[in-house]
């Protein structure tokens, strides 16, 4: 075999933190070969951002490198200097970054940003010849009219537009490596696909070696061709990436591979007949998400009125002129009519601004809505007094997605819980401390939570609360908005199946709102499938996985990456 | 554009009217007779007090004495003082003072304050850090008197280096001193400002992304770290120039700065009410105008809310 392009030797790196020095990677080897793209898996805090970065000296300014080699063509580049340094970054080296949104300078205009790293990297110089290349680098980024877009600022390109600039300029040095580092993972699902499929186009073309690092075991498994999966800032397994994804080694592995979404929804199919255990949990201690959403569907479906009726609910927005003087509409959500039935999950699809957060909105009379029918228990909301608005809410209860922005940093997990039960006078102190534990119990956080405040807990515990939180008020029904696309992925699949779990042993009925087609599989009954503002499509889940009937629900479809990699 | 500053423009008439309407009624609220008080110890006859009265259109109720003032200031006559200079006169000759320290002061402040900021968000919790933060901290918990007479007593006598106070027609060189008081007063602000905005673009992905695409620090730091950290900066600036440009009353005094603060000073004293109403209403139109002036500074540094054309 050929010499290996980059060879990283038993690489540490730490960070200089409050609580003393933290190691994030734990001595870390691989080679990548020119021309080969290499996966790195994780979840986040694993270390797998961190080797990235720490290839090129990026760390942030309490990180370094601790010991081992990043052999580079054979040159260590942990050891020279910071001028060396810029001169192997995007020269030699390119870099992918993870939120297009955030990477590029919105106070400079795209040709600007474009022309300074072709400058930079004395790919051409001379002000024409600058421009000609800047221009040829974003129709290579599949933009038509470059000249003109060469003029813009930032916000006018959407994220995928900005992300193909984006590896336009990683590749406009010509680099023999690029990191990619979750390249997609802030985009659209339907813009995912394509931009990866760019990249590859483009790196295949170039001749460029990649390194992808993603949390999407799916992902990785598509695209390249050897990964290595990380945890805790150690490798703990590497070889050829459909190997790993169909025969895991080690059980951290195991335990990604059985809580991927993308990849549990084929497996539901396989398992169907088997008869397995109604839990959740699998012999090896990890979580099978498709064993576990076929228990909480056993029981399903009682008669009576649907808990959530929408009856062509339209919501217009006004939108101020640019001019400030006058206003035009936008219509967020319209002519939208669904129902919901009792203890069942209406799951509610789309990208975002297709209008399916706005309809939740509409549901938790957060926002007035412009025309149409809301009934909850067949009870039309409009006609209801200020009171039994009150008392509705007290039943109807939300999960959002953010759970970091959805509690209070000053008040205690404890308080936090309390404070629903307070607003609506249920019961007495000590019969709402009771209550407390008792949901705290329900979403499997120790009682110790009580004192502790959110920003002592990691992103799947405060997600809990959130969820202890709502259903504080014994509610019929749950809005989750996007609750579990902000958390990784065992940590998702904790949070879905404990979800599935309350809602077989309380008779809840979920809105579940998401853009990923994969944890629907998982999760909901039913399926309503919103682009601009309009149901386009809706049906069960098994009709929709199996018989798409638009154009844009493929299109979501195709996005869940290495769906077919396991059929 | 223009649609947006004819709507801030209209929204500024309210403010600009009922400020002038309190003023008004707050300065005529001081007891005394201000035409009894020009005359001092003596007593004037009553055709005299009467003529005067009319003059000043003091035989009339309060609201019509408002009106006829307010078209006055519309005609753009601003009326004479109790002593019978005008208004106009007045302000000619003493804004331009005021508005050349108020640059100078604005000046030395955005050039210290933002480089000393930027080194120091730069090297965050080093020694220059925490030395620019204790001078800080200093001179902005002085009262500016105390900083003014320091400054006048050492520079100006036991040094020498510069003129103790103006002299006549206050020429550029006499003014350096006020200003650098005037300065050190925002200094403080400015730089925690930067250093603070340093810091937070220093995290941004951007500035990752534009090392990541092989760009030198030297690069990065000007084009991609200050240019972002002055957004907030900038406008703190120009809010504090438009403090000044209405008179920075005691170190006009202090330094003898033919000023519109020390005019208005003196008019406050002497319960002049028309210069005092007039020379307040201009100030509340600058100071208007130059908060307009700051909103489209704005969309100036930041394309993202620039007030497009369609």
């Amino acid at each position: 075999m050929s010499e290996p392009l980059l060879s990283v030797r038993d690489l540490q790196v730490g960070f200089r933190t409050q609580g003393g020095f933290v190691d994030a990677v734990r001595g870390v080897s691989f080679d990548v070969h020119p021309g080969e793209t290499l996966a790195i898996v994780g979840e986040s805090g694993s270390g797998k951002s961190t080797t990235a970065m720490a290839i090129i000296n990026l760390l942030a300014s309490n990180g370094r490198i601790t010991g081992g080699e990043v052999l580079f063509e054979g040159r260590d580049l942990a050891k020279v200097s910071r001028r060396e340094m810029e001169d192997v970054r995007g020269r030699l080296i390119g870099l992918v970054p993870q939120d297009p949104m955030q990477s590029l300078n919105p106070v400079w205009r795209i040709g600007f940003q474009v022309e300074e790293a072709i400058r930079a990297n004395g790919i051409a110089t001379g002000k024409r010849d600058v421009r000609k290349r800047a221009v040829a680098v974003l129709r290579e980024a599949g933009l038509s009219d470059a000249d003109r877009r060469l003029g813009q600022f930032p916000h006018e390109f959407s994220g995928g537009m900005r992300q193909r600039v984006l590896i336009g300029i990683a590749l406009s040095g010509d680099p023999k490596l690029v990191i990619a580092d979750e390249p997609t993972s802030a985009l659209d699902v339907t813009v995912q696909r394509r931009i990866l499929d760019h990249l590859d186009t483009l790196t295949s073309q170039h001749g460029t070696a990649m390194i992808l690092i993603t949390h999407d075991l799916g992902l990785a498994a598509e695209r390249a061709e050897k990964m290595i999966v990380m945890n805790r800032g150690r490798i703990v397994e590497a070889g050829p990436a459909l190997e790993i994804l169909r025969d895991p080694r080690h059980p951290y592995t195991k335990r990604l591979v059985a809580a991927a979404p993308s990849i549990a929804s084929t497996r539901l199919e396989s398992s169907a007949g088997s008869g397995a255990a109604d839990s959740g949990a699998s012999a090896d201690g990890g979580i099978d998400l498709a064993i576990a959403a076929r228990a909480a569907r056993a029981s399903r479906e009682a008669a009576g009125p649907p808990a959530i009726e929408f009856r062509d609910v339209t919501k217009v927005f006004k939108l101020r002129k640019p001019s400030g003087i006058g206003s035009v509409d936008f219509t967020a959500v319209d002519q939208v009519s669904f129902q919901v039935p009792r203890g069942s999950t209406l799951a509610l699809v789309g990208e975002s601004g297709s209008g399916k957060s706005t309809a939740a909105k509409l549901l938790l009379q957060l926002e007035d809505k412009t025309s149409g029918t809301i009934l909850v228990d067949g009870k039309d909301t409009d006609e209801l007094s200020g009171r039994e608005t009150f008392e509705l809410r007290s039943r109807m209860q939300p999960v959002f997605q953010d759970p970091y922005g959805s509690l209070d940093p000053l008040r205690n997990i404890g308080n936090t819980i309390v404070e629903p039960l307070e607003v609506h006078r249920v019961g007495d102190r000590a019969s709402r401390r009771a209550r407390v534990l008792e949901v705290l119990d329900q979403v499997a956080l120790p009682a110790s939570v009580v004192t502790r405040y959110p920003n002592e807990l990691s992103g799947g515990q405060r997600q809990r609360v959130a969820i202890a939180r709502a259903l504080a008020l014994k509610p019929d029904v749950v809005v989750l908005d996007e609750a579990v696309s902000a958390l990784d992925v065992l940590v998702q699949a904790q949070v879905l199946t404990l979800l599935a779990d309350l809602q077989a042993e309380l008779g809840l009925t979920y809105l579940f709102i998401t853009h990923d087609l994969a944890v629907v599989r998982v999760i909901a009954d039913r399926v309503v499938v919103m682009e601009k503002g309009r149901v386009v499509e809706q049906a069960t889940v098994d009709e929709v996985f199996a018989n798409p009937q638009q154009q844009y629900t493929r299109e979501l479809l195709d996005a869940i990456p290495g769906r077919d990699l396991l059929v | 554009m223009t649609a947006y500053i004819l709507r801030r423009l209209l929204q500024a008439l309210p403010v600009f009217i009922g400020s002038t309407f309190l003023i008004y009624a707050m300065v005529f609220a001081i007891p005394g007779d201000p035409i009894l008080r020009m005359f001092g110890d003596r007593t004037p006859t009553d055709a005299t007090l009467a003529a005067l009265q009319a003059k000043y259109h003091l035989d009339q109720p309060f609201l019509v004495r408002y009106l006829l003032y307010m078209g006055d200031v519309f005609r753009g006559d601003l009326g004479t003082t109790f002593q019978g200079q005008s208004v106009n006169e007045i302000l000619m000759r003493t804004f331009p003072n005021t508005l050349r320290l108020a640059i100078l002061a604005v000046a030395i402040d955005l050039v210290v304050g933002v480089t000393v900021g930027l080194v120091a968000g730069l090297r965050k919790g080093k020694i220059f850090d925490n030395v620019t933060l204790l001078i800080g901290l200093v001179l902005i918990s002085m009262p500016v008197f105390v900083l003014a007479f320091v400054a006048q007593w050492f520079f100006g006598i036991q040094l020498g280096i510069f003129r103790a106070t103006v002299g006549p027609g206050a020429p550029w060189g006499d003014l350096i001193l006020p200003a650098i008081v005037l300065a050190a007063l925002n200094f403080a602000f400015t730089m925690r400002l930067t250093r603070a905005s340093v810091i937070e673009t220093n995290a941004q992905d951007f500035v990752r992304m534009a090392y990541g695409k092989g760009l030198r620090s030297e690069r990065v730091v000007p084009v991609h770290i200050l240019r972002n950290s002055l957004i907030p900066v900038t406008t703190n600036i120009a809010a504090n120039f438009g403090i000044l440009i209405v008179g920075a009353t005691v170190t006009e005094g202090i330094f003898n700065v033919p000023g519109v603060g020390n005019e208005l000073f003196k008019a406050i004293n002497r319960h002049d009410s028309p210069e005092v109403v007039s020379i307040v209403t201009v100030l509340v139109i600058i100071y208007v105008l130059v908060n307009l002036g700051i909103d489209l500074l704005y969309g100036v540094l930041d394309p993202r809310i620039r007030y497009v054309k369609k």
